[in-house]
């Protein structure tokens, strides 16, 4: 227990001002050396395949390759895999490229492709795996390096998708390696486009840039993820210049950085859809009562003339335009435009009060009804404001509605046991494509299918269930399609869940950086590129 | 003894309201998962067993030191704790430093003179220190110092060096103590004011007391009068708040830290409750709980060192 002398922490003091001065000194002529970023949510683990959780992936994408790659729009590219296709109706080949090399300079083979896929299922105390998207494959055959083949137990034509989930790891390294290796860096050797330098738990992860990458080499060298969640904060960061980007500007600062020459701001549509549930049970819904305040006997929710009353009493555009400040837009169906089986014929519902009024009257509630709106507090953009306006909307055409909100925990652990009547969710169809919400949302629940998971409403039509899992194992990309599409006609003019709209995901930058902004809400370091003023 | 009972009744209390919030399961899997995925991860963290046989397992642990792990961070729960730990400890120190070394200076002139212009602005600042809310103050030192100002970096700890080779704390260079100067300032700002009121309210009755009238009669200096009369007597009282506040002063960096972006462990516990992470909130309290009582022993052993009436054995006296 001494003092630490005076010369040492001098000494200290001088090689940290060296550095910065070095620092500046390396930096100044490029100018695109080094990018700070500061993401909304704190990054839980390094180890690609513990925990399938946004900002956990948001990183992996740097460090790690994947077979399969999602371009900005959400559609497949090639990643580590040149190209793929069908051998049969249960094979899948996959060709990997030559010559990617892992960041300890070993090649990436076959081997390590097989290697990944296996672990995905075996990382202990996973609190989230990723076994959804490697399960279909029963059997794996390596034909040679460079070769791979899946083998499946019925056709499934999502291989490539469920490809773009899972990074690929070394076998060498990560063979027998726990989650910690992964965080300490030990074991945290990919091949992506960046190296892993750091990672500090609740603030920052440092990477540096992979010069041996097969692809494109992204232009700024190193970079660091600040962890800000607070929204006011990371404002502020941006604001003082202590980062060059930010993810999810708050929205009330939206038109201030629309104004100052000094930021830039961009958005994109977001593959998420946020929406409404019914409770489609056939029972006396909890919080629907009569105007009299006492609980109806029917359920009215599962008349569809009153399901589509609501949705009609909803004015979309002006909660795109005011609760969202635009950075919205009105939808009707679960995907946004340029994911797979998005159906162009189906328009957002118009607002039309009279309509709803009608509707309701012909349903046999000419006077309307009292209803508990509930939804989710700081999970989605605006999702205390969204159900507000939307009960706000009901009581003009004499559905008396109060609104409820919880954090998503509390929330999702109710929603999930049906304790509600209409509550707002909101789904990213992180696969690309509108099996995704399809399966997941309005199949009918059924455990051992593995159907309707999160069907919170409990939502069921055999049509729709039937074309959803003919869809599954269509190989036949047109085909499949067609089916998504139609399913999704199907349960929208039965208003199975009610979109609302899809939200934009925003990033904002100092002017001299740019960002290609992506439907998949990712923040990904190499789409930043410094711009010439 | 008492300790270990408050201990035990903590860890009962915060486990069973933990697990009243809702199945983390449900915020923490990806909603992709199908039905059978979700019951295994269940089953992998041990959340299928009833509450009170999740207890007992974590009973057993705790009393071999293992406090479990984090659900999502996949390491020991009390080593995420102890890691995080430095960063709030350096921040909360830094905060007392400056509310004793600037309050207790403050609140002695504003009670020695407190019909002054001095003494009425040291008291109009204290109340202003009282009533606005950390988090308010904390953006608006950022506003002007970081964003108008551009002087003081806006958030984040600066670069840490190990202090005994084992600790790592950011105030040894420039660039780290310039990432703890707001926090800091913020943090102090509440534990300022308080420290100038007590000392002032304390200076102003000692100075009516017969022993302070006594050594002035004596003829003692000014000096020697304030310094040891009145400032010994003031002290108890001064150093009881301390010791609590230093408590609270950690266990409540919380605001701070979420407007800093602090690393600390304030900000862990936070993140953990977003996402029902009960292994590191149990331990966290448990941490907190186990802090407390260390501070209150310390306040007891420099009351005796204050206050020559105090005896630690006070049973034998």
């Amino acid at each position: 227990m001494r003092p630490v002398p005076v010369p040492r922490r001098l000494a200290a003091a001088i090689a940290i001002a060296a550095s910065v001065a070095l620092g500046v000194a390396l930096t100044a002529p490029a100018s695109a050396q080094e990018l700070k970023i500061a993401v909304a949510a704190d990054v839980t683990s390094i180890d690609p395949h513990f925990f399938n959780l946004f900002p956990n992936n948001n990183i992996a994408e740097h460090i790690f390759d994947k077979l399969v790659q999602m371009d900005a729009d959400s559609r497949m590219i090639p990643g580590v895999a040149t190209s793929w296709k069908t051998l049969d109706d249960r094979t899948w080949e996959f060709k990997l490229r030559r010559g990617v090399k892992f960041h300890d300079g070993s090649e990436l083979t076959a081997e390590d492709v097989a290697f990944s896929i296996n672990r995905v299922p075996t990382v202990p105390n996973s609190p989230g795996p990723f076994s959804a998207y490697t399960k279909a494959i029963v059997g794996i055959d390596i034909v040679d390096p460079y070769t791979i083949r899946f083998r499946t137990a019925a056709p499934h034509p999502l291989m490539p998708n469920d490809m773009s989930t899972i990074y690929i790891v070394s076998k060498k390294v990560a063979t027998g390696a726990p989650t910690e290796d992964f965080n300490s860096g030990k074991a945290a050797v990919g091949s992506g486009r960046y190296k892993f330098v750091r990672y500090v738990n609740g603030d920052r992860v440092e990477i540096v840039r992979n010069d041996a990458y097969w692809g494109e080499k992204p232009p700024f060298a190193r970079v660091t993820f600040r962890i800000i969640k607070n929204e006011p904060a990371r404002m502020a960061a941006l604001l003082s210049g202590d980062v060059d980007a930010i993810e999810q500007p708050p929205t009330a600062d939206l038109a201030r950085l629309k104004s100052d020459p000094k930021f830039t701001l961009t958005s994109k549509i977001s593959h998420r859809v946020i929406y409404f549930n019914f409770d489609h049970l056939d029972r006396s819904s909890p919080f629907v009562t009569g105007k009299d305040g006492k609980p109806l006997e029917k359920n009215p929710l599962t008349d569809v003339r009153v399901r589509r009353a609501i949705s009609k009493a909803i004015n979309r555009p002006a909660i795109a335009e005011r609760v969202m400040e635009g950075q919205a837009i009105p939808s009707g169906q679960l995907v946004s435009e340029k994911l797979f089986g998005h159906n162009p014929a189906l328009k957002a519902e118009a607002y039309d009060p009279e309509g709803a009024k009608k509707l309701l009257a012909e349903a046999g509630y000419p006077n309307g009804f009292n209803l508990t709106i509930h939804g989710p507090a700081g999970r989605y953009v605006n999702d205390e404001k969204i159900v507000q306006a939307v009960a706000q909307m009901l009581a003009r055409v004499g559905i008396t509605a109060k609104v409820e909100t919880a954090p998503m925990g509390p929330y999702s652990g109710r929603a999930s046991k049906q304790e509600f009547s209409f509550h707002m969710v909101g789904w990213g169809a992180s696969t690309g494509e509108a099996s995704s919400p399809l399966r997941s949302l309005l199949a009918t629940f059924n455990r051992d299918k593995g159907l309707g998971a999160v069907n919170w409403g409990r939502y069921s039509n055999t049509r729709v269930d039937y074309l959803i899992e003919q869809a599954l194992q269509q190989v036949n990309d047109e085909n499949r399609m067609i089916m998504l599409q139609r399913a999704t006609e199907l349960a929208m003019a039965d208003l199975g869940i009610m979109p609302i709209h899809f939200q934009f995901t925003m990033w904002a930058t100092k002017k001299n950086v740019a960002y290609t902004p992506r439907t998949d809400e990712y923040t990904l370091a190499f789409q930043f590129r410094p711009v010439r003023q | 003894m008492q300790s270990v009972v408050v201990l035990f009744v903590m860890s009962l209390l915060v486990f069973v309201g933990v697990y009243a919030i809702g199945n983390p399961i449900d915020i923490l899997i990806n909603p992709q998962a199908d039905q059978i995925d979700r019951e295994r991860a269940i089953a992998a963290l041990g959340l299928d067993k009833p509450l009170w046989e999740q207890y007992l397992v974590f009973l057993k642990g705790a009393l071999t030191g293992d406090l479990g792990r984090s659900f999502v961070h996949a390491t020991p729960a009390l080593g995420l704790i102890l890691t995080r730990m430095p960063a709030t400890m350096e921040l909360a120190i830094a905060a007392m430093l400056i509310a004793v070394v600037l309050g207790i200076p403050l609140g002695l002139w504003a009670g020695l003179k407190p019909n002054g212009v001095a003494g009425r602005t040291i008291m109009a600042g204290s109340i202003l220190g009282f009533s606005l809310p950390t988090f308010w103050v904390g953006l608006m030192l950022i506003m002007v110092f970081s964003v108008m100002l551009g002087w003081l970096p806006s958030n984040g700890r600066g670069p840490t060096m190990l202090l005994f080779g084992l600790v790592p704390v950011s105030f040894l260079s420039w660039e780290g103590l310039s990432h703890l100067v707001l926090p800091a300032t913020n943090l102090a700002l509440f534990k300022l004011a308080l420290l100038i009121r007590l000392t002032r309210a304390g200076t102003r009755e000692s100075l009516l007391q017969d022993y302070v009238k006594f050594a002035r009669a004596k003829g003692l200096s000014n000096a020697r009068v304030i310094g040891v009369h009145v400032l010994r007597n003031i002290m108890i009282p001064i150093v009881t708040v301390i010791g609590l506040e230093f408590g609270s002063v950690i266990a409540f960096a919380i605001v701070t830290e979420s407007v800093f972006a602090w690393p600390g462990m304030g900000k862990l516990l936070i993140d953990s409750i977003n996402l029902l992470d009960r292994p590191v909130i149990v331990a966290y309290l448990l941490v907190i709980v186990t802090l407390f009582i260390v501070i209150n022993l310390v306040v007891d052993v420099l009351y005796s060192a204050l206050d020559p009436r105090v005896r630690l054995a006070e049973a034998k006296g």
